[in-house]
């Protein structure tokens, strides 16, 4: 076991973990994390996504060693400030842009680093950057719909929410 | 002004705060103290004999806690098929033992033959590791293609059942003789033959359970992904383990997403209550992707041969159908209704039909067993009548939408029996059609298809037009049917001293936002904000016996049941305001919230009413029980009949075959909405579900029984990229007449109405672009099979 320390979500922390443990499994039972799901173990479906030094990572793809001394934020730093939901979060509940909730921790972490790198993204190009993000509740309408209306986009003239 | 509060109001979901801050409580994220870890050892070849499970290395291993195998439950009962069907000649089904552990015999990969339950995952997953490594398994020939399995005896999934077959199912066999009569008769018959595509359900959230036993009280718990808590513990109790039902608890936390998949009770679930009683500590497991792939009861999978005769002019005669319906290797819970029950009975669609014969042959083979998948059966039913209608359409050379709408049940022919068998109560087709029709520009369609052609690109436009049965069901009709179960449901309306309101339902919800729209709905009825009512599911603990949700049955059932559990406060409220009003009973009448003696100022409201009831100081106790709780079973009178009609345009690419849906566009009479916001959200779910159906999605195995589409990098999910924003009108509304609510249901509708309409756009694309010889393809509709059709 080695000793590893990052910053979460603005907090330092630390822990012991193996070489192959994943920083997805850090976070999930090394620190009680529950908000960054795994869905699939293969770096394919997304819910695991943070973000590492601001830039979006399938935390199940990464050794928790390699994050050692990165600043990492997972769904549970999204909030602002006074604990009411971000603005991304916020454009997801009104836009119905999510059902059961298992890919939305990875959604949204997917639809912030994209806002981060193209804060006006058109349908397309936000289509194109969740691709590696599955969703199987929503058909994906409401949540390009949010995503769009987060980056202050006007979205009434898509359709009904 | 929308409403912005209860019934029809686009409530914001309550639930999606705790989801959206990674707060939601998911069985992965429970962490019970002392917990450990199973990891199951599942057969990677599709059929063999267990010779030898080499246990005893992995014994000794490190951390290792317990092991078992089939030989450790093999006295235990077998998970039972839940609805018995009498093939043809009046014999029941075959019905093998399905086990917790394979014993004797391995029957599809994945087939899970031992267990190690050890301290860490890591522990428990090297064991397991070694366990394979020395268990001896002879290899069989696998038996994986359908018609093959019928016809060879020699190679049996199941030792005792010869032909591999599990029943013969004629739907309705009286009907067979006239159905053959008509088609001999008919002036044209159409003929289609189409697979229809075996599908995983890939709810997001793998399957995970976590057992518990408590050795002071013999007590035990099981934490589970299931869309149906009181049914897995009955199925557990009264079939599998033996454990007193009133010995169990069942908690289905959040639980994201099931589609089907979560309503079986699988072997894991007894595996981990039996491996913690054994060891006396809780015992956790969590499927990877992988063992979703190839251990959830995966869904479709038809063979079907389709007949449609009729006159010149299209007008309907007669359909007839032959299917061979894949059950995989053992009977999942609900497998033997899926092709019958909840297809046959559809197959005559929204559409007058005197004649309609439906028979069904369901085979074992060695693949994953296959259940209910979202519409389950209705979608199969749907997409054959679906391709067939349009295939007769362009052989006698008449309008697909005209076609349709002479040949619909008008409005005044409900009630209207089926010949099939069922009694639709209300409907209005050509209205949703008429919808369809305005909302896709139908009449703009040629100005697109020339648009799209000056890009190289061949427009078509496919139409689709679908009826279901939900609500499900009748138990005095799905018992005469064969079900093993009841299929009521029931809430508990509690309303606390303080005024607010605990609501207890038989309802699951698992994405679908019941925790928002059953309290819009009390709030509604008892004019009450609905932030006072909190609504409570998911625990046998705490909730009265319901059937959980499936079938887009959770607010034409469930709903039901808690209308008339909050029609039960009212009347006993309307007692206790008697009293305190010195008023009579008759006088008072109850409405927004408040007690109110007719013609007079004189009022309660309902928290004093509720107060009243828990500290009984004025009250009527000497003929009126304190406390202010009701409960309600209902047994709905029908199934419920919502249908639509929907429109697809795509744009095939001429050099690579490859389709892209341009625009979608769904119709639908759900009856009364509650939450407009949720019900579209439903729509869109069930369309792109249904799209990845015919564009994309694939189970295949391969002639040894491997599964190649086991990960998703094989399976293609449809992703944010394929699929457009879609049109979504609920606007079309014939009120269901037998629940108070008015309410269809809507889960299921898009994957039901939109996989014909995708593949019918894709031929229409052909023919237009001058590819007639193409009649049908066979989904997933991939640019290999688009382009090897064009240039065939």
């Amino acid at each position: 076991m080695t000793k590893v320390t990052m910053t979460v979500n603005g907090k330092a922390v630390s822990g012991e973990v193996e070489g192959r443990t994943l920083l997805s499994a850090f976070l999930r039972e090394g620190l009680g994390m529950t908000g960054t799901h795994i869905g699939c173990d293969t770096s394919q479906c997304g819910a695991c996504v943070v973000h590492v030094d601001g830039k979006a990572v399938k935390s199940c793809t990464m050794f928790a060693l390699d994050a050692a001394g990165s600043s990492v934020k997972t769904i549970e730093g999204m909030a602002n400030a006074d604990g009411s939901l971000g603005v991304i979060q916020q454009a997801f509940q009104d836009h119905h842009g999510l059902q059961c909730g298992f890919c939305t921790p990875g959604m949204v972490m997917s639809s912030a680093a994209l806002l981060a790198e193209n804060p006006k993204p058109t349908e397309a190009e936000v289509r194109h950057y969740l691709e590696g993000n599955i969703c199987r509740c929503t058909g994906y309408h409401n949540i390009v719909k949010a995503v769009l209306a987060a980056s202050g986009q006007d979205v009434s003239s898509v359709a009904a929410e | 002004m929308p409403k912005d509060y209860g019934i029809g109001a686009s409530s914001k979901r309550r639930e999606d705060v705790r989801f959206l801050s990674g707060l939601g409580n998911y069985t992965d994220d429970v962490v019970i103290a002392g917990q450990t870890y199973a990891v199951f050892v599942r057969s990677t070849v599709a059929h063999g004999r267990i010779k030898s499970v080499g246990t005893a290395t992995a014994s000794a291993m490190p951390g290792v806690l317990a092991v078992f195998t089939g030989e450790d439950f093999k006295d235990v009962g077998g998970n039972p098929a839940g609805w018995l069907i009498n093939s043809r000649d009046g014999t029941p089904m075959r019905e093998p033992k399905r086990p917790v552990l394979a014993h004797g015999k391995v029957r599809h990969v994945g087939d899970a033959y031992a267990a190690v339950v050890a301290e860490t995952l890591q522990q428990a997953k090297d064991a397991a590791q070694v366990i394979a490594d020395e268990t001896e398994i002879e290899e069989l020939p696998a038996i994986v293609d359908m018609a093959q399995a019928l016809a060879d005896s020699s190679n049996r999934v199941h030792d005792e059942i010869p032909d591999n077959q599990c029943f013969d199912w004629g739907w309705i066999e009286d009907n067979r003789a006239a159905t053959e009569a008509a088609f001999k008769s008919a002036p044209h018959v159409t003929t289609l033959e189409l697979v229809n595509n075996r599908l995983v359900p890939n709810a997001m959230e793998p399957r995970a359970s976590i057992g518990e036993y408590f050795p002071g009280t013999g007590d035990y718990k099981l934490t589970t992904t299931s869309q149906n808590p009181h049914l897995t513990r009955l199925l557990i109790a009264a079939f599998v383990m033996g454990i007193p039902e009133n010995k169990l608890t069942v908690v289905a936390p959040d639980v994201g997403g099931g589609f089907g998949s979560k309503i079986y009770h699988y072997g894991e679930e007894a595996l981990v209550l039996a491996a913690a009683k054994k060891i006396k500590r809780p015992v956790k497991w969590v499927a990877e992707r992988s063992e979703s792939f190839l251990s959830d009861a995966h869904g479709r999978d038809h063979v079907t041969k389709i007949e449609l005769a009729c006159d010149k002019q299209g007008n309907f005669l007669a359909f007839r159908t032959s299917t061979m319906a894949n059950v995989g290797a053992y009977l999942s819970n609900f497998s033997t209704a899926t092709p019958t029950f909840l297809h046959g009975t559809l197959m005559a669609g929204p559409y007058k039909v005197p004649h309609v014969y439906v028979n069904v042959k369901t085979v074992f083979t060695n693949t994953a067993p296959v259940d209910a998948y979202r519409g389950a059966g209705r979608p199969e039913a749907t997409y054959s009548l679906e391709r067939v209608i349009d295939k007769m359409c362009r052989e006698l050379n008449l309008d697909p939408f005209e076609v349709r709408r002479k040949n619909f049940l008008t409005t005044d022919m409900f009630p209207y029996t089926t010949p099939v068998g069922l009694v639709y109560d209300t409907g209005n087709y050509q209205a949703t059609l008429d919808k369809a029709m305005e909302l896709g520009d139908v009449a703009g369609f040629e100005k697109r298809r020339v648009e799209s052609a000056k890009r190289g690109k061949l427009r078509g436009m496919g139409l689709s037009t679908w009826i279901e049965a939900c609500g499900i069901a009748p138990s005095n009709l799905v018992g005469i049917l064969g079900s093993r179960v009841g299929l009521y449901d029931a809430a508990t309306v509690r309303v606390n001293a303080t005024g607010n309101i605990s609501v207890m339902t038989g309802a699951h919800s698992h994405g679908q936002g019941h925790e928002t729209v059953f309290a819009q709905v009390v709030a509604e009825q008892l004019g009450i904000p609905e932030s006072s009512i909190e609504i409570v599911h998911g625990d046998t603990s705490k909730i009265p016996f319901g059937m959980g949700s499936y079938g887009s049955r959770s607010l034409a059932v469930c709903g039901t049941a808690m209308t008339k559990a909050v029609d039960k406060i009212i009347a006993k409220g309307k007692k206790i305001a008697a009293h305190m009003l010195e008023a009579a009973e008759g006088d008072i009448t109850f409405a927004d919230g408040k007690f109110s003696v007719a013609g007079t100022d004189k009022a309660k409201t309902f928290g004093e009413i509720a107060f009243s009831a828990y500290v009984p100081h004025n009250y009527p106790l000497e003929t009126l029980e304190p406390g202010l709780e009701e409960t309600a079973f209902y047994d709905p009178a029908n199934f419920t009949y919502p249908a639509g009609a929907y429109l697809c345009e795509v744009e095939v690419d001429a050099e690579t075959g490859k389709v892209e849906v341009c625009s979608f566009t769904c119709a639908d009479d759900f009856g009364n909405v509650m939450n407009p916001m949720i019900v579209e959200g439903q729509v869109h779910g069930g369309v792109g579900q249904g799209i990845g159906q015919a564009l994309l999605e694939n189970t295949s195995y391969d002639e040894n029984g491997q599964l190649l589409t086991g990960s998703y990098m094989d399976y293609a999910m449809p992703r944010a990229d394929d699929v457009p924003f879609y049109t979504v009108d609920a606007s079309c509304i014939t009120p269901c007449t037998h629940n108070p609510l008015g309410v269809k249901g809507c889960g299921e509708a898009g994957a039901i109405g939109s996989p014909p309409a995708v593949v019918n756009a894709v031929i229409d694309a052909l023919h237009r672009g001058g590819h007639t010889h193409v009649t049908h393809i066979d989904m997933p509709v991939s640019p290999s099979r688009v382009w090897s059709a064009m240039n065939a």
